[in-house]
């Protein structure tokens, strides 16, 4: 592609996201607001995928970085995205803690042995009152400080301003993910998912890099949480249980962990399945429903996800707009 | 004290009577098919609900209410094999996550149909035995454990003495030598799916006028079959009741001495523990993790 075609395709994708939550309504742009939040837990969910490990604690490392966020903010008294940043950083610390025990396992063990570890920490937070809150959790979390941009300004209980906020963050984190994917620790990565042994024979740290794997996801997933946190003003044990754990499995599943945008495309429809179509025919309880045969479809009919159609689509339709080569 | 300790010894009793039957059948199914069913806590969920649909519903004896219980859910297991499972031979991961999405259609289905609330089931006897001034058996759950000894019996006997038991054991063990037997894996994967699903659904009904029913009432129960089958040994039928035992009597110990939430960590930490130390649990055997 020549470069003025990207740069203008990057310049009306950013059009485009600045211009998106202005033609929604007020609670469509609150929806854009969770909806850009959840495309980075579940882009740093497939981070974790890439070294072949399917993990059921990922929502509970995102209850982490939230909690340690909101407590930070409201009994420290540290500077709001400073808070944030710290409580990355402590999801990214307790996943490093949590490895030790999790490495021992593979596959089905692992998926279990992170349910367990999970479950753990929520239960914590759900008994122990004293920090924590027990299972009505934390109220009145501090807010983001306004700001004046000049050009903009910053006023955060309203979803836009959190909406610009939010996406510049979550295209940060998402920008670092796709260095770290197409650097050579991503390479590695991919080696340790299809050719363990063969890696190790190269003289490659496994652990390490899984470990590696666990806690860059496990960091962003926490970054994510802090955002909801401070946008929503209230964490619970109940927002990190295993029902959303299973959302964001049937985002990445029903979008595919293939490509970097699976995941993406999976969040979005989801999104917008659920918030336009279902909450406009009043059927929003049937969410579980409608996830559950979604995810039941994509195992059995499309095992690549929603890319793999996409991908479909768009060999379709370069058969149409590209010259036919010689000699075919 | 001792009244108090041989009370909590029956409340364990009758929980690892239904337990038992939950992770029985959880093992079996993954003896045979290699898949990990997280929809049978919603195939326990079931069964309590046909108790609520006929007995508390339909007034009908609670006897015949649990045999349909049994009937009816063994054959949701035959449907999950026959519409998902069986396409996914040879991808767990896929069979996993189709019983996730299943499970969750389940809790829906039972969420448009009775509602989120919980339901109120009477009693089919308000007879109790009398031990003594503070240990007390409802009758009610002295039924729950004398049918899963019954039944347990009945799945071991079945297992060890007739030419299906064989044929499900094999199939178990290898399945490309027992195909090469001429066991056919299709008919043994659907009375997997069938017996797993019906002790299941026997349990949920049995227990229904026990415990609180709620669409999600699965969950903890799948939480605690998953720790029982992970202590016992993934795969090991005599593990998972000795486990279920152990389990019951340590979770209702815990509840009764201190709270119902350390109850469940401690469960869990158990069970992280056996995954950390011994993962093929302390009945299974080596070469079947």
């Amino acid at each position: 592609m020549p470069r003025w075609l990207v740069a203008v395709g990057v310049l009306a994708t950013a059009a485009l996201l600045l211009a998106l939550p202005h033609v929604l309504s007020f609670s469509q742009r609150e929806v854009l607001v969770f909806m850009t939040i959840n495309i980075l837990v579940v882009c740093s969910y497939r981070l974790l995928t890439l070294t072949g490990e399917w993990s059921l604690g990922h929502v509970v490392m995102m209850g982490v970085g939230a909690y340690a966020s909101a407590l930070l903010a409201k009994k420290v008294g540290v500077f709001v995205p400073l808070a944030m940043l710290l409580g990355a950083f402590t999801a990214a610390m307790v996943a490093l803690v949590l490895s030790v025990p999790l490495f021992r396992m593979k596959g089905f063990y692992f998926l279990i042995g992170s349910f367990a570890a999970g479950e753990i920490i929520r239960l914590l937070w759900k008994r122990f009152r004293d920090p924590f809150g027990g299972p009505k959790g934390i109220k009145r979390i501090d807010p983001m400080p306004d700001f004046d941009l000049g050009i903009w300004n910053f006023t955060f209980f309203d979803p836009v301003s959190y909406y610009y906020f939010a996406l510049l963050v979550v295209l940060a984190g998402l920008f670092v993910m796709w260095r770290v994917e197409k650097s050579p620790i991503g390479l590695v990565f991919h080696a340790v998912h299809w050719q363990d042994n063969l890696a190790r024979s190269a003289g490659i740290s496994v652990r390490a890099y899984r470990t590696l794997a666990l806690v860059l996801s496990s960091g962003f997933a926490g970054l994510a949480g802090a955002l909801l946190a401070h946008y929503i003003g209230t964490v619970n044990p109940n927002m990190f249980d295993i029902e959303q754990m299973v959302y964001v499995l049937t985002w990445a599943i029903v979008g595919g962990t293939a490509t970097f945008y699976g995941p993406i495309i999976g969040c979005v429809v989801l999104t917008v399945v659920n918030e336009i179509v279902l909450r406009e025919i009043g059927l929003e309880q049937g969410r579980p429903m409608i996830y559950g045969m979604l995810l039941i479809g994509t195992v059995l009919f499309l095992p690549k996800g929603l890319e793999d159609l996409f991908h479909r689509l768009s060999r379709i339709g370069l058969l149409f707009s590209r010259q036919p080569r010689g000699g075919q | 004290m001792l009244e108090l300790l041989l009370q909590t010894g029956l409340n364990a009793l009758y929980a690892a009577a239904y337990l038992s039957l939950v992770a029985v059948g959880l093992v079996l199914i993954f003896g045979v098919m290699g898949i990990i069913n997280f929809a049978h806590g919603e195939l326990f969920m079931l069964g309590a609900y046909v108790v609520v649909a006929l007995y508390s519903g339909l007034q009908m004896p609670f006897v015949l209410v649990a045999a349909i219980g049994l009937v009816f859910v063994g054959c949701v297991g035959i449907l999950m094999e026959l519409s998902m499972f069986r396409q996914l031979r040879g991808n767990p991961l896929g069979g996993l996550v189709a019983s996730i999405g299943f499970l969750m259609v389940l809790q829906a289905l039972v969420a448009m149909g009775f509602g989120v609330r919980m339901e109120h089931v009477p009693p089919f006897t308000q007879d109790v035995i009398i031990l003594s001034e503070r240990v007390r058996l409802p009758v009610q759950r002295l039924i729950v454990i004398i049918v899963a000894v019954m039944l347990l019996v009945a799945l071991w006997l079945f297992l060890k003495r007739t030419k299906f038991g064989w044929a499900l054991r094999a199939s178990a063990q290898d399945k490309e030598a027992a195909a090469l037997q001429g066991i056919s894996l299709r008919t043994t994967s659907l009375i997997a799916m069938f017996i797993g699903g019906a002790l299941a659904g026997i349990a949920g009904s049995l227990t229904a006028p026990l415990i609180s029913v709620t669409p999600t009432m699965g969950h903890s129960v799948i939480v605690a079959a998953f720790i029982v089958i992970i202590v016992g040994g993934i795969g090991s039928l005599e593990g998972a009741v000795l486990a279920a035992f152990i389990y019951a009597f340590v979770h209702t110990g815990v509840t009764t001495f201190l709270d119902g939430v350390i109850a469940d960590i401690v469960g869990l930490a158990l069970m992280l523990a056996v995954l950390v130390i011994r993962p093929t649990g302390f009945f299974g055997s080596a070469d079947r993790a």
